[in-house]
């Protein structure tokens, strides 16, 4: 009896076990940031909203958001244009050390973290740069090309060459066929491209943490206010980025719904 | 760089064009001139080099030797997009991303013609589908695609127009529809066709000249009715049509015909309509041109006979009959008869002569123990094949 109920519904049970598991911690910070904590955010004291409304008045807090958001978006940009315009070269020319180029491409990721601080770090150190926003968004960069390369690399290859062709023979220049035919049609990869590398870059704390020096950035300033116990308004910030990427997925499936929806009408 | 519709075809001559790929020529020495304002139809097995040669003419492939001259200018070295040339691809290629109005309207953009939506619409009630304009590509047929790609090409009026098989998904109601409106749209401009079709039918009924290729070379070019009457290769008479073919030794080559003896069987060829005179050669006859006879026909000047052969086929394809009769030591022999009665004239098992008129008969160049020239398995679909295995190859590599 017993035996058979749970052969019907382990499934479920594991199911609501591994939510149960991945949620609790996101529950946590979102609660936690409704606390009335004054010194230490572990016990609970009660329900607030000034963590939310006076989120700047904790010191460092809004300036190291700032300073992640601005590292993401520049490190993005720079990876995104780069990283595209390398997956398609080596997907359409022939060149010597192609293949050697492709490994060493991969090599970011799958070095350790550690690894690849502790060695920009030194190098920026023989070179003589002063480590700050500039050596922070040098190594964001670096390692978020690859992502991008392997990312916008398998969009390029799947691109049927007669597309271009076609475009050419209908008297579109070079540049005219890459903006409107090559591009838009790597679109949706790049975009892929960019999100991770905002992502990646947004939530890098190793690589950051020995090459930013002074400059701070979220995830560093959350290490070290949780030294001295971590404020309320953490938790406000982590909860807001939460509930963008909630409600941007959310905008997205559905205006793709929606188009969906008006072509069927058609 | 082509600016504005072509007020008329240019001509387009292709000079000493040799292509080759790693390791495989697909075309040799092509050498082809098509007047202005000319239908011309190439035909062809798959895999001939067909896609290959409208191609290069468009500038996507560039020549390993040879010029290519469109209205005398050498435009060898140009780019695609300055050739006054548009391509109707084999494959389609639509632009997934764009609607059916954008793809049509795309040329036009470029080139910065006025109205270019209505000239799309324009072009596009002209195939059919100017409904489904606002649709992108993936939502239509098959066949509504293979027209969409028919009118984005079109509507650019070029003064040479590509076009790879642009009808060969089309019902036959709808391809016979497409075929005049595209008679129409190239007679009215006067616009230079050439037009790569499997379709025998087409070629014949549509082109003003028609050439025939095998293995990257023309085997003949000529009006319609001349390549079906006088075929100067197996590989043509074969190929458009079918054809008797007797393979003997001259007897006798007097001033107005040759005497071939086949096996035994003395046969009359028109010495003009034969291209060798001498020792072995191979003749031909088509299978409409031979009559039947039940009882041996008397031997007269000017008909040459074979037989007796016994019927081994008769089959009956409405308008006409088609026998297959096995003469002693020449092999099989088709017939097509012409329903004139009710039911075959012969039934099978039955003794029969064959005769026909010498001016039928027809003396092929080839040397008869070439064999056979065919080649079936180089096509579009093990390029690529070829091509898929080579790129995965590389992104093992990589
Ligand atoms: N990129 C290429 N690399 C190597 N060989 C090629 C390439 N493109 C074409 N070929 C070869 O050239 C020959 C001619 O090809 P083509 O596409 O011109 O044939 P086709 O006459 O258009 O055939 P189909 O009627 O099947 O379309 C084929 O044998 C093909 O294998
Ligand atoms: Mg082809």
């Amino acid at each position: 009896m017993i035996g058979r109920f749970f052969s019907r519904y382990t499934i479920w049970i594991y199911a609501v076990l591994a939510f149960v598991f991945l949620l609790i911690p996101i529950a946590y910070t979102i609660v936690f940031s409704f606390n009335d904590s004054r010194r230490t955010n572990i016990s609970w004291r009660g329900f607030t909203l000034d963590n939310w409304v006076y989120l700047c008045d904790e010191q460092g807090v809004c300036q190291s958001f700032l300073n992640s958001v601005i590292v993401g978006l520049v490190a993005t940009l720079l990876a995104t244009t780069l990283g595209t315009m390398i997956a398609i070269a080596l997907v359409r020319y022939r060149f010597r050390f192609r293949a050697a180029t492709t490994l060493l491409l991969f090599l970011p990721m799958a070095t350790p973290e550690i690894v690849l601080g502790t060695g920009l770090a030194a190098e920026f150190l023989t070179a003589g740069i002063p480590k700050g926003a500039l050596t922070v968004i040098l190594a964001h960069t670096m390692f978020c090309i690859s992502f991008v390369v392997v990312t916008v690399r398998a969009r390029v290859a799947s691109l049927d060459p007669a597309m271009e062709e076609a475009g050419r023979d209908l008297y579109a220049s070079p540049g005219q066929v890459f903006m409107r035919v090559t591009f838009p049609l790597l679109l949706p990869g790049i975009i892929a491209a960019a999100l991770l590398s905002f992502a990646l870059s947004f939530d890098d704390f190793i690589i950051t943490n020995f090459n930013s020096g002074p400059f701070t950035t979220f995830p560093k300033y959350l290490y070290t206010a949780a030294a001295k116990g971590m404020p309320a308004e953490a938790n406000v910030v982590a909860s807001a980025v939460f509930f963008i990427a909630i409600i941007a997925v959310v905008v997205s499936q559905l205006s793709a719904a929606a188009r969906r929806k008006r072509l069927a009408k058609q | 760089m082509a600016g504005g519709f072509a007020e008329a075809g240019a001509d387009l001559e292709l000079v000493g064009i040799t292509k080759r790929f790693p390791g495989f020529t697909a075309i040799e020495e092509l050498n082809l001139t098509i007047p202005a304002g000319s239908f011309f139809a190439l035909l062809g097995p798959s895999g001939c080099g067909k896609t290959t040669t409208l191609r290069l003419v468009a500038g996507l492939e560039d020549p390993t030797a040879g010029r290519i001259l469109i209205g005398g200018k050498d435009v060898t070295t140009t780019k695609p997009y300055q050739r006054p040339v548009n391509t109707v691809f084999q494959s389609y290629a639509l632009f997934p991303h764009m609607t059916v109005l954008e793809n049509v309207a795309f040329g036009l953009k470029r080139r910065r013609i006025a109205d270019p939506l209505g000239k799309a619409h324009e072009a596009l009630r002209l195939v059919e589908l100017d409904h489904v304009a606002q649709r992108k590509p993936a939502q239509l047929s098959g066949g509504q695609q293979q027209r969409v790609a028919l009118a984005r090409a079109v509507v650019n009026r070029p003064a040479l127009l590509l076009l790879d098989e642009p009808l060969g998904a089309l019902d036959l109601k709808l391809r016979r529809q497409m075929q005049i409106e595209l008679k129409d749209i190239q007679s009215d401009v006067g616009l230079t066709f050439l037009h790569v079709t499997h379709d025998q039918e087409e070629a014949m009924t549509m082109a003003d000249t028609v050439a025939v290729m095998n293995k990257g070379q023309i085997e003949q070019m000529g009006a319609p009715e001349e390549l079906y009457e006088l075929p100067k290769t197996a590989f043509v008479a074969n190929f458009l049509g079918q054809s008797n073919l007797f393979t003997g030794t001259v007897t006798n080559s007097g001033k107005e015909s040759i005497i071939v003896d086949v096996a035994g069987t003395k046969i009359e060829v028109p010495r003009e309509r034969a291209q060798r005179h001498a020792g072995e050669v191979t003749i031909g006859v088509r299978p409409e041109k031979l009559m039947l006879h039940t009882s041996a026909p008397k031997p007269t000047p000017g008909t040459n006979v074979i037989g007796p052969g016994r019927v081994n086929d008769v089959s009956f394809s409405g308008v006409s009959t088609q026998y297959s009769v096995t003469v002693p030591k020449l092999g099989n022999v088709i017939v097509f008869a012409q329903n004139m009665v009710f039911g075959p004239v012969v039934n099978d098992g039955a003794e029969v002569w064959l005769a026909w008129t010498v001016d039928h008969g027809f003396g092929l160049l080839d040397d008869p123990a070439d064999g056979p020239r065919f080649e079936p398995d180089t096509d579009t679909k093990s390029i690529a094949v070829q091509r898929r295995e080579k790129l995965e190859e590389e992104l093992e590599e990589a």
